[in-house]
C-alpha cells in the first residue's frame, strides 16, 4: 500500500477586537510566510468591519514574504485553497463578504501540489 | 487514506478490512532541492508517523533505482485476483494465517496455489516491521540521480520521469515483500487533473489504465485507487475535522509558476473551471470511468519499455505529427549533418585529425543508433518525453540494460522468423476439413 505524504497546507489566523490574534501555518502554507508556522498579529481598528476581502489586503501587505500569486489571485485566494472560518466552508458564510467577529479562527488549507 | 485503513482495519468497524496492508514512503528529497539536513528531518517526522499506525512500513529512496533489476520492467504473467473466487481464497487464506498466528504449536503452512492471491506477507506484521532506507542513500547515487534530472530540458519532463521512476520503485518493494495490490491516494480531483494532463502528454490511449479504479498492466501486482470519489476538498476537511497527521514534502513544483508545466497549468486551469463549475471535476471523473480497456485491434504488440503499455505507434504512417517526430529523430537526419562537420578541414591532409572526426562521427551515429533502439520500444507519450532527455547515459541502468535485451531478442526473432512454426487459422481449417 502506497501513501504519497503531500500534506495540505494551513494556517490559522484568530482575531480579536482589541488586540492580538495568532495565525498558525502548518504545512506548506509557511514556505510563503517566511516558514514562521505561528503568527500573533494585531489587526488595526478601521471605521468599516472587517471582512475577508480586506483580510486578505491585509494579509499581502503585511504577512506574506515572497510570492504573493501563489496565494492571492485578484481579490480572492488562488483556487485550490480551502478556506474555513470556524471550521466551516467559507461558502456557507458568504466567502468574501463574511463579516469577522471576535475571536474568529480563520484557516488557509493548500491543496494544490506544490503550492 | 492510510487513516481510512487504520479505521477499516479496527475492531469497531462494521465491515472488518481482511488483509494486511503495509505502507511505503518513497523520499524524492534530492530531486526536490531539499538539504541532507531537511531530508533527515523529513524522514525523523515521516517515520514517527508511520511507526504510529502500528502496520509495517517501508521507506525507500529515490536514489534505489540505480540498484533495480531489469525484471522490474517486466510484467508478469499472472492473473490477478479480481473475480469473487479469487476474493473468497484470499480471504480464506488471511483467516487460515490470522489462526495460525493465534496457534500454540507453529505448523509448515501450506504454500498457496500459483493462481491464489496473496495480499501481504504477515511476517512483517507489527511494529517491528520496518524494512527499506534506514539512512540516506551514498552521495554517489544522490549524484546521480541529480545528474539525471539535470539533464531534462523541461519541468514537464522531469515530473513524468519522476511518476515512472517512483512507480517502478514501489512496483519492485512491493513484488520484494509479497504483495498484490498497491493502493494510491489518488483523490477525484487529481484524477481529473491526471485525465486531462495525460490528454494533453499523448497519453489518450491509455487513460483507462492512467486514472481508473485499477491498473492491472504489471499483471502480478495492481494499482488500485480507492479514495477516487472523493474530491481533495473532502479529504482536506476530513484531515482538519479528524486531525489526521501529516508531514509536509516539498514537491518538484513547488513555488514554480502557473506555466512552468503542463501538470501545473492544467492544474490550474481545471481549480479554476471547479470554482465557476462546481461539477467540473466530477464531470470529468466520471466521463473517465467510461473508458474501457479495450484491447486494440490486430495482435497484440509489444508493451512500452517504461509504462507496460501496448505501444500505440504505428511507425508506417509518415503522415501525421508522430510520424514527423519519428523522421526528424531518425539517424539518418541527423547524419549528413555529421558528416559535413567532419568534412571540414580543421588542418590540411592531417590524417589524425580526418581519422578523429570520423571516430567521433562513428560515436555519434552509435549513440543514435542506441538512442533509436531504446525510443522505439516506447509508446507515443513517453517518446514524447524522451525528446527533452538529450542523452540516455544518466538513465538508470535497469532501463538501459532491459531495452537491450528486447532489442536483442526481436533482431533474433526476425533472424529466425522464417523458420518458426505459427500455428495458423488456416492450418486449422484444413485439418478440419480434411
Amino acid at each position: 500500500m502506497t501513501t504519497v505524504l503531500h500534506s495540505p497546507t494551513h494556517f490559522q489566523l484568530y482575531q480579536r477586537t482589541a488586540a492580538s490574534w495568532e495565525e498558525c501555518p502548518r504545512g506548506g502554507a509557511e514556505l510563503l510566510f517566511d516558514g514562521v508556522k505561528k503568527h500573533q498579529v494585531t489587526l488595526p481598528g478601521q471605521e468599516e468591519p472587517w471582512d475577508i476581502r480586506n483580510l486578505l489586503v491585509w494579509i499581502k501587505k503585511n504577512l506574506l514574504k515572497e510570492r504573493p500569486e501563489l496565494f492571492i489571485q485578484g481579490d480572492s485566494v488562488r483556487p485550490g485553497i480551502l478556506v474555513l472560518i470556524n471550521d466551516a466552508d467559507w461558502e456557507l458564510l458568504g466567502e468574501l463578504d463574511y463579516q469577522l467577529q471576535d475571536q474568529d479562527s480563520v484557516l488557509f488549507i493548500s491543496t494544490l501540489h506544490g503550492g | 487514506m492510510v487513516w481510512q485503513v487504520l479505521e477499516g482495519l479496527s475492531r469497531d468497524s462494521a465491515k472488518r478490512l481482511r488483509f494486511v496492508p503495509g505502507v511505503i514512503y518513497v523520499d524524492e528529497g534530492a530531486v526536490c532541492g531539499q538539504s541532507h539536513e531537511d531530508r533527515e528531518k523529513t524522514l525523523a517526522q515521516v517515520k514517527l508517523t508511520l511507526q504510529k499506525t502500528g502496520l509495517p512500513w517501508h521507506v525507500v529512496a529515490l536514489e534505489e533505482v540505480f540498484s533495480l533489476p531489469s525484471s522490474v520492467l517486466r510484467g508478469s504473467a499472472l492473473d490477478p485476483a479480481g473475480t469473487q473466487g479469487g476474493y473468497k481464497a484470499a480471504v480464506g487464506s488471511f483467516l487460515q494465517q490470522q489462526q495460525q498466528q493465534h496457534a500454540p504449536v507453529a505448523e509448515p503452512s501450506p504454500s498457496p496455489a500459483p493462481g491464489e492471491a496473496r495480499l501481504c506477507q504477515p511476517h512483517t506484521w507489527g511494529t517491528l516491521g520496518h524494512q527499506g532506507l534506514a539512512e540516506l542513500p551514498t552521495a554517489a547515487q544522490t549524484q546521480a540521480l541529480c545528474r539525471l534530472f539535470d539533464s531534462v530540458r523541461t519541468l514537464t519532463a522531469k515530473e513524468e520521469l519522476l511518476q515512472t521512476l517512483r512507480s517502478h520503485l514501489v512496483l519492485h518493494v512491493a513484488r520484494a515483500h509479497g504483495y498484490s495490490k498497491v493502493m494510491t491516494g489518488d483523490s477525484c480531483t487529481r484524477l481529473a487533473i491526471k485525465l486531462v494532463t495525460n490528454l494533453a502528454l499523448g497519453r489518450g490511449a491509455f487513460l483507462a489504465w492512467d486514472t481508473g479504479f485499477s491498473d492491472e498492466r504489471q499483471g502480478d501486482v495492481v494499482l488500485v485507487r480507492p479514495m477516487c470519489n472523493h474530491t481533495l476538498k473532502e479529504v482536506a476537511f476530513y484531515n482538519r475535522l479528524f486531525a489526521v497527521p501529516s508531514v509536509l514534502t516539498p514537491a518538484l513544483g513547488t513555488k514554480a509558476p502557473e506555466k512552468a508545466s503542463v501538470h501545473r497549468l492544467v492544474e490550474a486551469f481545471m481549480l479554476r473551471l471547479q470554482t465557476q463549475f462546481p461539477s467540473t471535476v466530477s464531470t470529468v471523473c466520471r466521463t473517465g470511468e467510461k473508458l474501457l480497456k479495450a484491447p486494440r485491434s490486430g495482435p497484440a504488440g509489444p508493451p512500452c519499455l517504461l509504462c507496460a503499455c501496448t505501444l500505440d505507434v504505428d511507425t508506417a504512417d509518415s503522415a501525421t505529427a508522430f510520424g514527423a517526430q519519428i523522421f526528424s529523430c531518425a539517424p539518418g537526419t541527423q547524419l549528413p549533418s555529421l558528416l559535413a562537420r567532419a568534412g571540414e578541414p580543421q588542418a590540411p591532409s592531417s590524417s589524425p585529425g580526418e581519422s578523429g572526426a570520423q571516430g567521433c562521427c562513428r560515436e555519434a551515429c552509435k549513440r543514435d543508433e542506441h538512442r533509436a533502439c531504446v525510443v522505439e520500444q516506447l509508446c507515443y507519450g513517453c517518446r514524447a518525453n524522451l525528446r527533452d532527455l538529450p542523452s540516455l547515459d544518466p538513465l538508470p541502468p535497469y532501463i538501459l540494460a532491459e531495452a537491450q535485451l528486447r532489442s536483442q531478442r526481436a533482431w533474433v526473432q526476425q533472424q529466425i522468423q522464417e523458420y518458426l512454426i505459427e500455428d495458423s487459422e488456416d492450418d486449422a481449417a484444413e485439418t478440419g476439413h480434411s
